[in-house]
């Protein structure tokens, strides 16, 4: 066994190891040495030992074998153990190690302690790591040594007691009265404690808070006291007397003051007093007015004291510091929703430190110039947020743009502007916007219909010098598919006119389709954009033809079905292509699928369906629904089928897929009228649960089944699960719950969709077993279905 | 609230650590390893706070440090705190105190401080590294 070295050596050893394999030999070695120092009887060096493995934890070495050492020693009589015994249960024990309650004894035999540095370390750690029990039990230990007369230990106890009142709230009441009397002390540190102890009650009970307001003027008497008085050397920070003290004491105040005028009156010639004599040349005077600001801008404070706090701000603004221009700009981001008019007279400050080169700095600017943005400034401020995305880090990125789209749709003074600055954005950053931008910008772009011609222009030209935004591409796509009559035809009044052929068009959209970065959803659009092509031009058709074969067998299956679809569409429906593929109506400004919701404003709100999340293109849908009429098909709605338009990607893919087979189906001329829902019909009813079914048929073999269940008994039921099975050809696909806990008596119900197909046609069964918890037990029951409404009576 | 006062070296080798909450040691280790990754990024002429990391307790917490030649001095508060002011607890309270400490280990020549520091609700036992 190697003999122990002394706590330096050891750590000269550890620093000097090349590698980590070298300092874990190390470490491994000294550990084996202070676990045979701990098995040892007692000998002077324990501290000592504990002391260097408490060093060894830091380093973030296992430490659990020193905690029964740690209580040791925290039993022991010797000071220097006992200090070092509560600095290794402080580091090494929590609430929820079982050794810690051992030591509850001790810390409650050393609060009683004639030494006071031993009633310290008892007071530090119980604050560090009491349990809930512990603080309980040692409460009323801390209330009397509260009340002592040696300053040391008040204040220490001070602390303690925020903690207890931190873990155990009730306690709080216990320490009102006490925390009330300290605010006499003369003693800083005392002072500090009681300051912190208040805050602390006040902002867990309104109604201790009630009663602390009468402390108002005895704390500022004490400010007063700390901004007038002179020179003090054992308080002085950098020319300032115990700033620590003052910034507590106006959050206290500042606290006190909220939502109340009566103190908010007594505070206010003090925090005048305070704005204006504090030396600013320093941080610590800055500290000490940042936190004034704070205070006067929180409270019912009069006009003048806010105007005086907004210049300070103003004047942080302009400091050269960078610190205090990130906290002025905290401060101002504060503010900026109910003095917006105080703030906006910096916003040429704000809008530089857009280009500071400090990341903290620029996201606090990003910030505030998006919420300074405004109908008179929106060109100003577009124009400098632009540039500030083409060179803004990449986690500010994202945020940005959503903020640019926000501002843009609010404020836009032109559509053109509007789509301008949308399609700025894509190029800049099209990889960081979120998803929902593009259907949002299809739609913009459907309705500022004199645009059409130069905004499919200035996409196809941006399509040619960059394929890799996806956002962007697939808002190219769309748009030449849309509007490529409009590009081939080449003479346009905005934009200088460029000579498109169909073939540069077609090569575009087959370089996007063809290209490794586009995502499969992009190579949808850019497939749809070439078959919509197919009406819009007329010597290339057969080069589309090709195209759209050759998809016919790629492996996406997405691209597959849309090609065959496609396929179909030339071949056996050839009559009805032109009128299939013409031009989109305008898609209505949040219709639903447009998930606008920041913008939600000013803007005529369509109705929309509950949770059919399917339909963007209800409209289309409906025109196709006349179209259909006048072709003789059936007048039903049906989910429409995305070669129509080929809008948004996501729920639109489910539709295509289950809608793909039906809009054949439907032009073939098949029936499919809806079944009117039967009533539901209740299947299950035990123990005030009752369960209801309702059965919706989808198709020849398809089924959609609802449950319904609902509580009847007078106490909540929580964890409800259902489980269902079926027989073995039919396939089950149940959807998520809409929850799983039935309030009392009915209030609110829950309800399970179930799909089921059953292409063999066999005699429908569905077995649910249902479980759930209903005052504290649990329940399980299993319910077997046979018949089920609207079926007939073998199933089908 | 401080949540976490944490002082390293220029190669994030701890040198004080005090938590206070608790956290698993794995937790600890992980917190110094991001912090100090967050902070040596940083250049010496940018603004002393940091906010944007996951781990060490979600939105409401922001990284306020110094860099002294050697060792970083990092405190990870909650918004109840003034930025400032615990940027003064850095330069004018602490930088003197485990300075001690780190001596020790230094074999440095620096003032003599006290065992306990105790600013505000600031409650730190000096491991004191003599021998006893």
């Amino acid at each position: 066994m190697s003999p122990s070295v002394p706590l330096q050596e050891m750590i000269r050893a550890i620093r000097s190891a090349r590698t980590q394999c070298e300092e874990r030999g190390v470490i491994q070695r000294e550990c084996a040495a202070i676990r045979a120092q701990f098995r040892q009887a007692d000998n002077g060096g324990r501290s000592h030992t504990l002391a260097k493995l408490l060093y060894v934890h830091m380093l973030g070495y296992p430490a659990h074998f020193g905690q029964m050492e740690c209580v040791r020693m925290i039993a022991s009589p010797r000071y220097s153990e006992k200090r070092v015994g509560y600095l290794g249960a402080m580091m090494l024990l929590d609430e929820k190690q079982d050794a810690s309650l051992l030591i509850t004894n001790s810390i409650k035999n050393d609060l009683s302690h004639s030494n006071q540095y031993v009633q310290s370390l008892a007071l530090c750690t119980l604050a560090c790591m009491g349990s809930a029990e512990m603080c309980r039990d040692l409460a009323p230990e801390i209330d009397r040594l509260l009340r002592a007369s040696n300053s040391y230990i008040k204040k220490k106890a001070a602390l303690c007691a925020v903690h207890i009142v931190r873990k155990v709230h009730e306690l709080g009441e216990l320490f009102a009265p006490v925390a009330r009397s300290l605010l006499s002390e003369k003693n800083h540190g005392v002072l500090h404690g009681a300051v912190v102890l208040i805050i602390e009650l006040c902002e867990r009970n309104p109604e201790t808070l009630e009663r602390f307001r009468k402390t108002v003027p005895d704390l500022v008497q004490i400010m007063k006291g700390l901004v007038l008085s002179g020179y003090s050397p054992e308080h002085d920070v950098a020319g300032i007397s115990d700033p620590f003290l003052q910034v507590r004491i106006l959050k206290l105040l500042r606290i006190l003051g909220r939502n109340n005028e009566g103190a908010s009156d007594a505070m206010n010639d003090l925090l005048a007093q305070v704005a204006t004599n504090t030396d600013s040349t320093k941080t610590v005077g800055n500290a000490v007015l940042y936190e004034t600001v704070l205070t006067v801008l929180d409270i019912k404070s009069e006009s003048g004291l806010r105007v005086l706090a907004v210049n300070i701000l103003g004047r942080f603004l302009l400091n050269n510091d960078r610190n205090i221009r990130y906290i002025a700009m905290t401060s101002l981001q504060k503010i900026v929703g109910t003095d917006h008019n105080a703030v906006q007279r910096h916003r040429g400050t704000i809008v530089d430190c857009l280009k500071d080169q400090d990341a903290s700095v620029k996201r606090r600017a990003l910030e505030l110039s998006l919420a300074l943005v405004s109908a008179s400034n929106v060109r100003s401020m577009m124009k400098e947020l632009l540039l500030f995305l083409s060179s803004c880090p990449a986690e500010l990125r994202a945020h940005a743009a959503s903020g640019i789209f926000n501002a843009a749709e609010r404020y836009a003074p032109s559509q053109r502007w509007h789509i301008d600055t949308m399609l700025h954005v894509l190029i800049t950053a099209g990889g960081d916007v979120r998803d929902e931008t593009v259907p949002n910008l299809i739609q913009l772009i459907t309705n500022a219909s004199e645009l059409h011609c130069y905004t499919v222009h200035k996409l196809y030209r941006a399509l040619l010098t960059d394929i890799s935004q996806q956002s962007l591409v697939q808002v190219a796509c769309w748009c030449i598919g849309e509007y490529g009559d409009l590009l081939l035809r080449g003479d346009c009044q905005e934009t200088e006119p460029v000579q498109v052929t169909e073939d540069d068009a077609l090569d575009a959209l087959e370089t996007v389709l063809q290209s490794h970065m586009s995502s499969p959803a992009t190579r949808g659009f850019a497939l749809t954009a070439t078959m919509k092509l197919s009406t819009r031009i007329t010597d290339n058709v057969d080069r589309i033809r090709s195209i759209v074969s050759i998809y016919g067998s790629c492996i996406d299956v997405e691209l597959q079905q849309r090609a065959v679809e496609y396929n179909a569409l030339f071949k056996k429906y050839d009559h009805m292509r032109a009128a299939v593929l013409e031009r989109m109506p305008v898609i209505e400004k949040n219709s639903p699928g447009h998930t606008n919701g920041e913008s939600t404003k000013d803007i005529p709100t369509a109705k929309l369906k509950q949770g059919e999340p399917l339909l963007p293109p209800q409209q289309p849908a409906n025109q196709v629904c006349d179209l259909l009429d006048l072709l003789g098909g059936s007048e039903e709605t049906l989910q429409p089928s995305p070669a129509f338009g080929g809008t948004v990607p996501g729920p639109c893919i489910n539709a295509a897929s289950t809608a793909g087979g039906d809009l054949l189906d439907l032009l073939g001329g098949l029936e499919l009228a809806p079944l009117t829902p039967a009533p539901p019909v209740p299947v299950y009813d035990k123990g005030g649960l009752t369960l209801t079914l309702t059965c919706e048929k989808q198709s020849d073999t398809g089924l959609t089944v609802t449950l319904t269940a609902s509580n009847s008994t007078d106490s909540d039921i929580s964890s409800f699960t259902l489980q269902a099975a079926v027989p073995k050809s039919v396939q089950l696909h149940m959807k998520a719950p809409s929850g799983d806990s039935l309030p009392a008596r009915g209030a609110a119900k829950v309800t399970q969709m179930v799909v089921l197909n059953n292409p063999n046609k066999v005699n429908l069964k569905m077995r649910v077993r249902i479980s759930y918890t209903h005052q504290a037990s649990a329940f399980q029951d299993t319910v077997q279905i046979d018949s089920f409404p609207g079926l007939d009576a073998a199933g089908h | 609230m401080i949540k976490a006062i944490l002082i390293f070296n220029n190669h994030g080798k701890p040198r004080l650590i005090r938590f206070y909450q608790y956290f698993a040691e794995e937790m600890q280790q992980q917190i110094i390893r991001e912090t100090f990754h967050l902070v040596s990024k940083r250049d010496d002429n940018v603004c002393n706070f940091l906010e944007g990391g996951s781990l060490i307790g979600g939105s409401d917490y922001k990284l306020i440090y110094r860099h002294y030649a050697t060792l970083y001095f990092v405190f990870c508060v909650d918004s109840s705190e003034s930025e400032l002011g615990i940027l003064d607890l850095i330069q004018g309270g602490l930088s003197a105190a485990p300075a001690r400490a780190v001596s020790a280990v230094k074999n440095m020549n620096l003032p003599e401080i006290p065992r306990n520091i105790n600013i505000g609700d600031l409650n730190i036992k000096v491991p004191s590294l003599s021998p006893f």
